[in-house]
């Protein structure tokens, strides 16, 4: 018998009800049951990041979260960064700076970056490599990454962000 | 129409033009396969063997077919035993079958041995364990060593697939005897993966209109995987189309068949159903290809001088189970001991490569394919010399480097012109200017630095008659683009390499526009697709630019000249004195748009009834010898005497790539690929138990470095034209691999100076870096 669960839960500021199954992860209900494949997965372990999304504001490893946890709550995925057209700060800054190359890991980068530079506005190079650590990236070397969020964190600490 | 503003740069070529392909990516609307939308899709998962080495007994697969939501159980007698077979037309080479799946022994823990295909992934893992398989295990072989004393396959009872007597030197006695210095020394490098951060995938249907078998796969080379499928399966290759979606890195690890993803093709056939697979971590690190676990037994003569007067070398790799297809097992071994002497001159040179199997995951051409364990070799006799000499280490560099050019070595390879000395003399200034000398003379209590160099020649693009003097079964190197204007003036381009992550899109299109006037945003790349484009070999080796940029510059400049033509009849002009710039066609002060030329072409033929048919579409080829890109390099490491940890501090990268077609992409590739080689160096390795059990099966166990262990990387560029292509490019994507495991190892070398130890194996880890430290010499390699 499967166990599944009626849940309520508003992904990027959408309500949507679900019948997800226990063991589904956060990660798989995003991704094939709502269609949201820019999350994506890397190692399924809680290591890489790569599934990095905001569960009511916070950081989470969608890949170690069942989709029943967010029952209730906010998700919020690398599909919301953008204003229609209008790309981020921190997407726009990704690109600038050449933060990606294959681009499998940045969704999980901007959502860890979204939520760190939303605690700590005004952080420095070496605290944004220490947290930017959280996540793996195998193809940049990471000095993208770090240029990228820290040039969105010096604009934000010079006012506010003109978009 | 355009977005780009027409204050056009005098060439895009040389720009940092950002890249068309992040706007999707950083919205997460990437199309990496597991995000190809296929409805009512079978959920495929493997079932691997948990033997290293034995004789598969029974398949019971009844127990699997109870569980709710799975649809079938397929092995290998449900499928034909299909296979894949690598073949190297060489003596010393034994071609061996790689069954798709395990049917009557297995080789390696993670062999898949049969196929559950289920509602969702979820039922089919439960699936997968439901199978019950009764395997006889016998003595597995885990390293060179064992290879012949528990031989994986019939056709080599000694374990040795691949056995290359590559050069013979008759008088290489007498030029050792000869010599002031000989060093005998051994050197290893362990297994490592390339860990993309996308593992493999597939989604494999037949398309009812088509008939077409349509597999999305995370590949670099779509068309030999369709080649592959075709041949295990028994189809013509039309019947097939391979698609390459957004792929997720590969580094080499994709640039071979996997024999998983055939099945999941042979299963969509079977069953008339979508058939999907996803890699998960622990296959990837346990079940899929790995690379670079080599020894070197090295005797190296030097004068007095500090002069390499000779060079014999033994290479043994360590191959795994299977030949990987279509490059086979030999190209580890094939690439040292034909480029091993690298960048420096040497009097007499003799090599041996051979590969062995063991009871692990077959080895694939992972990014620098033997080149980062060549030069950790040659760099380290410089400094083993060096400090036997009393020669300051760039100073046996400087003596030893080729200057003239071109050069044919005793390897019989002939090198270009490069920057070699020149490189390292702006490293060694580099490394002034940033006061690494310094700073490695005032180390705080219980630290230690050390600085080290690497000097390195990277040959790539290999055209056919290189790939040919290889002599694999099916020989890789040409490529052929196509670029068709359409009405609007806006230009198509399909290549066939495939892009995944090196901005193709981009780098392509300046190349383009730069040759018909246009701005790249008017140029759109297509690539990873079997449909679209003529054979072509993908992305490897880093080909892409030099060999599938040539293609386009070629297709290009035919299109340009078809443009002239029709702006010749417009403008009553000869077409040689009309030139192609900001979107017109230009003589004197009288302009056409290039959009108006492209629209008589398609909408008002009869008007240029002179001019041949498909005027605004044209084909290019490519097919060179390869070329040789060079860079210097030098890392400034600390040790920490207390934990034995080595953090890489500061690094240095001068590099020669010939014409530099996108700054900002070609830094890209450098940092990522130091960070690759960094991690070789100090962090990555698969372990394997005894039985051939593997040890290495997550994240926690198999570090990929994060952003605090690599440091920044500062890169000064040279540039030697490569006058074999009109781009004057040299292919660059592998350099930073190359060069950063013998830059870590010669400065945590530097670094232990004194204690007597010295470490000639990656990785470098801290155990043994205290071991050293504290003079217990047990991980001390130092032969000479
Ligand atoms: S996929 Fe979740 S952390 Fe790697
Ligand atoms: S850009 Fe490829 S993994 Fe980060």
């Amino acid at each position: 018998m499967r166990d599944l669960h009626l849940i309520t839960t508003e992904v990027n500021g959408t309500q949507h009800e679900l019948v997800v199954e226990s063991r589904r992860t956060l990660a798989d209900m995003l991704r094939e049951d709502l269609g949201l494949t820019g999350t994506h997965l890397g190692c399924e372990h809680g290591i890489c990041g790569a599934c990095t999304v905001l569960l009511d504001g916070e950081p989470v490893r969608a890949c170690l979260v069942f989709g029943v946890q967010a029952d209730g709550k906010q998700v919020r995925t690398v599909e919301d960064l953008a204003d229609g057209e209008q790309l981020s700060p921190l997407q726009q800054a990704f690109s600038k700076h050449h933060a990606l190359q294959c681009g499998f890991c940045t969704p999980g980068f901007l959502m860890l970056a979204e939520s760190y530079l939303a605690s700590r506005p005004a952080a420095d190079k070496t605290e944004i490599r220490e947290v930017v650590a959280s996540n793996l990236c195998r193809c940049t070397g990471y000095q993208g990454i770090v240029d990228a969020i820290h040039e969105v964190a010096t604009a934000q600490q010079a006012g506010p962000v003109q978009p | 129409m355009t977005t780009t503003a027409r204050t056009a740069p005098q060439t895009w070529v040389g720009q940092r033009v950002p890249r068309r392909e992040d706007d999707r990516l950083v919205r997460g609307a990437g199309h990496f396969t597991d995000d190809v939308q296929a409805p009512n899709a079978l959920h495929a998962a493997f079932v691997r063997s948990a033997i290293a080495a034995g004789t598969i007994l029974s398949i019971d697969v009844a127990p699997a077919l109870e569980v709710p939501g799975v649809h079938a159980v397929l092995t290998a007698a449900d499928l034909g035993d299909p296979r894949l077979r690598a073949v190297l037309e060489r003596p010393g080479f034994v071609a061996t079958d790689m069954p798709l799946l395990a049917s009557s022994r297995v080789r390696y823990c993670g062999e898949p041995i049969a196929v559950v295909l289920a509602e969702d992934p979820y039922c089919a893992e439960d699936g997968a364990d439901a199978v019950l398989v009764d395997i006889d295990a016998h003595p597995a072989p885990v390293s060179i060593d064992d290879a012949g004393r528990h031989p994986l396959h019939d056709e080599a009872p000694d374990g040795v697939l691949v056995d290359l007597q590559m050069f013979e030197d008759e008088s290489i006695e007498q030029a050792l005897a000869d010599s002031a210095l000989v060093l005998e020394e051994g050197f290893r490098s362990a297994r490592v993966n390339a860990a993309p951060m996308e593992c493999r995938s597939v989604v494999a249907d037949v398309d009812r209109r088509s008939g077409q078998l349509v597999v999305h796969l995370s590949t670099q080379v779509p068309h030999q995987v369709r080649s592959g499928i075709a041949q295990a399966l028994g189809v013509a290759e039309h019947g097939i189309r391979v698609i390459a979606p957004d792929v997720g890195g590969g580094f080499g690890l994709k640039c071979v068949v996997g024999r998983e993803e055939v099945v999941a093709a042979a299963a969509a056939r079977r069953l008339g159903r979508a058939v999907r697979w996803s890699e998960d971590r622990v296959e990837s690190l346990t079940a899929s290809f790995t690379g670079h676990e080599q020894r070197y037994r090295v005797r190296a003569g030097f004068d007095a001088d500090g002069r390499l007067t000779a060079i014999d070398a033994d290479v043994e790799a360590d191959i795994g189970a299977y030949s990987a297809y279509p490059f086979t097992c030999g190209v580890e071994p094939l690439m040292a001991c034909t480029e091993l002497p690298g960048v420096y001159r040497v009097g007499r040179y003799a090599a041996r490569g051979r590969g062995y199997t063991t009871a692990k995951c077959p080895t694939a051409p992972y990014r620098g394919v033997s080149r980062p364990q060549i030069v950790l070799v040659m760099e380290r006799l410089m400094d083993k010399a060096a400090a036997r000499l009393g020669l300051d280490p760039i100073e046996i560099r400087r003596r030893n480097l080729i200057t003239e050019f071109p050069y044919t070595g005793p390897n019989l390879i002939t090198y270009e012109p490069g920057s070699y000395l020149e490189s390292l003399e702006r490293c060694e200034a580099a490394i002034d200017d940033a006061g690494w000398r310094r700073r490695a003379a005032q180390p705080a209590a219980g630290e230690r630095y050390g600085i080290g160099i690497a000097c390195f020649s990277e040959r790539s693009a290999y055209g056919t008659p290189t790939m040919g003097a290889r002599r694999m079964g099916m020989t890789p190197g040409y490529d052929v683009a196509h670029v068709r204007m359409d009405p609007t003036g806006h230009v198509t381009v399909t290549t066939g390499t495939c892009g995944h992550g090196q901005g193709h899109e981009t780098t392509f299109a300046q190349i383009v526009a730069d040759q018909l006037g246009i701005t790249p945003d008017e140029v759109r790349i297509r690539q990873g697709d079997t449909d679209l484009s003529s054979y072509g070999w993908g992305t490897f080796a880093s080909r892409s630019l030099v060999i599938g940029g040539t293609a386009i510059r070629n297709a290009s400049v035919s299109l340009a000249e078809s443009l002239k033509r029709v702006a010749s009849d417009v403008l009553e002009a000869d077409p040689r004195d009309i030139s192609l710039r900001d979107g017109n066609a230009v003589i004197d002060n009288v302009v056409v748009p290039i959009s108006e030329l492209a629209a008589r072409v398609h909408f008002r033929a009869h008007e240029h009834p002179d001019q041949p048919d498909h005027l605004l579409e044209a084909r290019g080829e490519s097919d060179p010898d390869g070329c040789f890109s060079n860079a210097t390099h030098a890392a400034l490491v600390r040790i920490d005497e207390g934990t034995g940890h080595v953090q890489v501090e500061d690094y240095i990268v001068v590099e020669d790539c010939g014409v530099v077609v996108n700054p900002m992409i070609v830094d890209g590739q450098v940092r990522g690929g130091v960070a690759q080689g960094i991690a070789c160096a100090l962090l990555e390795h698969l372990e394997y138990a005894d039985d051939g059990q593997p040890l290495s099966g997550s994240f926690m166990d198999y570090l990929v470095p994060t952003a605090c262990e690599i440091p920044e990387i500062s890169i000064h560029h040279l540039e030697t034209r490569n006058d074999g292509n009109p781009l004057g490019a040299k292919g660059m994507g592998e350099g930073g691999t190359i060069g950063a495991p013998a830059a870590v190892l010669s400065a945590v070398n530097d670094a232990l100076r004194g204690t007597g130890a010295q470490l000639d194996c990656i990785p470098v880890l801290p155990h043994q870096v205290r071991a050293a430290l504290h003079g217990d010499g047990s991980t001390s390699e130092e032969t000479a």
